[in-house]
């Protein structure tokens, strides 16, 4: 019963960073039809500022003020996102779709390097977070409390978000200029400004899943790629550009992961990119697809 | 375009080409061993751009995967080297070939089903199949180890290996490997030209349309698909004795996105682009890696300058300043 429940939580977890990165990931795309494929090097951008301030701030800070430390790590990622979208991908959105995602290709290379230059080969790690929770126990089991903070903050984001796209006029905005950009322009929409918007909110997304794991898993170089990959296939098993798709996926893949951990360790990751493959056969949008 | 016309700018398009194979052809006697088996690298990668650029320039699908056919082409003949104890060049091309697209047929079933962004996908996460297979199954594969591969016999063991393997791959293998690439440029060449490379641009142009006039334009696609992967397997069997050593990194994601690379640093959307791409794309990196361990960076900057700035690619830029200096500005 115990490990039962610890796995669960275990997936959890999983489900939580995930769905903070696939989030982000599927809103660009359901507003701006483009895959970002630099979206997993932000998230390692989010990962090495959060771990480069709380580094500079451990010795003087208390470590509850810590987790407001984390946060600057979500906003660099967005200050980046609302610094890239005007100048390199904007000039793009009259081309052919390849090369919008041509360009965040190159933003990835460039990205990855970015890093390895300003914060060095060896990781980063935070882990004066994770250490100053400790474990709790309950239930029978004893389970790292920053883990349960982890899986806490994925549902606040994941209710949040939610209540931001479906509930304020904001969201209102950037639905209809998902749903047609021309028609939405010509009632009046900034669109440029949505775009930059929804594009800062997906980076800022990316920067807080990386914020947030760092304490547990540290920062280092290659992180973002696998991301980006797993994030892939949660949107494809949820559905591209829907946030529902999102959680869902992101629940599917974190329990899977956990699953295959412990049973099939070897093929784990082929596993995941074969239930990817078999949803997109039966069902081609993926499980939550609108359109 | 007249059949006529066609042929009177195909001429100086095939001159031009005979002068670069016979600048090809004088590589070893010219340059040191090192420059060699780096133009042997690039027409290896020369091969690949070629095949993935069938699926991209040609047919209009942009893949996130063909690392996947590389890989393959490269692990078939690791495998064959290491269960079967096979030695025969030749061989080892019709394994690279035949694996590569054995599993380009088998990916293609599903990923020709879409196109845009979800193809991309798909052809990711599928190669990534591979890729985790070929990582994981280390007691088959290596792991990250790799698998070696001795240099192998070259026609029919008529040529056996030198004793200095860096001769034999500067002089020997490069021609192996010139001769290959002349073949599969040709016959590139041929299928571009044919009425089923036709009927693949009809699909990049328009769908609709193209399924009006009667092409079957999911089955069109999966040929386009398996014939890609196949070239991209041979150049994965030639890369395998050039290297010596096979590593999942070659099936790994990013190593797609070296291929695209190639490709779109050359221009897709000519014929001789890809070509172009792999040469320039295995200089610039093989200097940029030798000068900076910031290379990735290098490559990234230059990428990004690319798609901004020309987006038809070096070949397709080039081709179009030809052109405008051929015609003069009409008189307006």
């Amino acid at each position: 019963m115990d490990t039962l429940l610890t796995q669960i939580l275990n997936s959890l977890f999983y489900a939580s960073t995930l769905f903070l990165i696939a989030s982000g990931l599927s809103l660009v795309y359901g507003v701006m039809r483009i895959v970002n494929m630099a979206h997993g090097n932000l998230y390692a951008f989010g990962a090495y500022v959060a771990a480069w301030a709380v580094g500079l701030a451990a010795s003087t800070l208390h470590w509850s003020l810590l987790f407001i430390v984390l946060l600057v790590g979500a906003l660099a990622a967005a200050a980046v996102g609302a610094l890239l979208e005007p100048t390199l991908l904007r000039p793009l959105y009259r081309r052919p779709e390849e090369y919008q995602l041509l360009m965040t290709f190159g933003l990835l290379l460039i990205l990855e390097d970015v890093m390895r230059l300003v914060w060095g080969p060896h990781p980063l790690t935070a882990s004066a977070l994770s250490d100053a929770l400790g474990s709790i126990s309950f239930m029978g089991v004893t389970y790292p409390g920053y883990n349960l903070f982890v899986i806490a903050v994925g549902v606040v984001a994941a209710v949040g978000l939610g209540a931001f796209v479906y509930r304020t006029r904001f969201g209102v905005m950037l639905r209809a200029t998902s749903q047609n950009m021309r028609m939405a322009s010509a009632l009046g929409i900034d669109v440029k400004r949505v775009y930059v918007q929804a594009f800062t909110l997906g980076c800022l997304m990316a920067g807080l899943g990386g914020a947030i794991v760092v304490p547990i898993q540290g920062a280092v170089l290659g992180m973002g790629i696998d991301a980006l990959i797993l994030a892939f296939v949660v949107v494809v098993i949820g559905g591209l550009g829907s946030l529902e798709g999102a959680a869902v996926g992101a629940l599917i893949v974190g329990f899977v992961r956990t699953l295959g951990i412990t049973y099939f360790a070897e093929v784990e990751l082929a596993v995941l990119y074969l239930i990817a493959a078999v949803v997109l056969f039966v069902r081609p949008a993926g499980l939550f697809a609108r359109a | 375009m007249s059949p006529a016309a066609a042929r009177r700018s195909a001429a100086p398009q095939l001159a031009a080409a005979a002068l670069v194979l016979i600048g090809l052809v004088a590589v070893p006697w010219l340059f040191s061993t090192f420059q060699t088996i780096t133009v042997c690298y690039g027409l290896v990668f020369a091969i690949a751009a070629l095949g993935y650029n069938l699926l991209l320039g040609y047919t209009g699908l942009l893949s996130f995967g063909h690392s996947a056919y590389f890989g393959m082409g490269a692990y078939t003949v690791a495998l064959l080297v290491k269960y079967m104890e096979w030695t025969s060049m030749e061989a080892f091309v019709v394994a690279g070939v035949l694996g590569a697209g054995a599993v380009a047929a088998l990916f293609g079933i599903v990923c020709v089903r879409y196109t845009r962004i979800f193809f991309g996908i798909l052809t990711l996460a599928l190669s990534q199949v591979l890729w985790s297979l070929a990582l994981k199954l280390f007691w088959v594969t290596g792991g990250t180890d790799g698998l070696r591969v001795p240099t192998p016999k070259l026609f029919f063991s008529l040529l056996t290996p030198a004793e200095d393997k860096l001769e034999f791959l500067a002089y020997r293998y490069y021609y192996y490997v010139l001769i290959l690439f002349v073949a599969a440029t040709a016959v590139m060449w041929l299928i571009v030209h044919s009425p089923f490379g036709k009927a693949l641009q009809a699909i990049r142009d328009n769908e609709t349309r193209a399924e009006f006039v009667g092409v079957q334009v999911r089955r069109y696609r999966w040929v386009a698909f398996v014939v890609s992967g196949a070239f991209t397997g041979l150049a994965g069997a030639l890369w395998v004795p050039l290297n010596g050593l096979t590593t999942p990194d070659i099936v790994y994601w990013p190593f797609s996105g070296r291929i695209v690379f190639f490709v779109v640093l050359g221009g897709f959307r000519t014929f001789w682009g890809p070509i172009v791409g792999a040469m320039a794309y295995n200089y610039l990196e093989t200097y940029a890696v030798g000068y900076t361990v910031y290379w990735q960076l290098v490559l990234g900057i230059v990428f990004v300058l690319i798609v901004l700035t020309l987006p038809q690619g070096l070949a397709g830029t080039a081709e179009g300043l030809l052109r405008r200096m051929r015609r003069p500005a009409p008189a307006t």
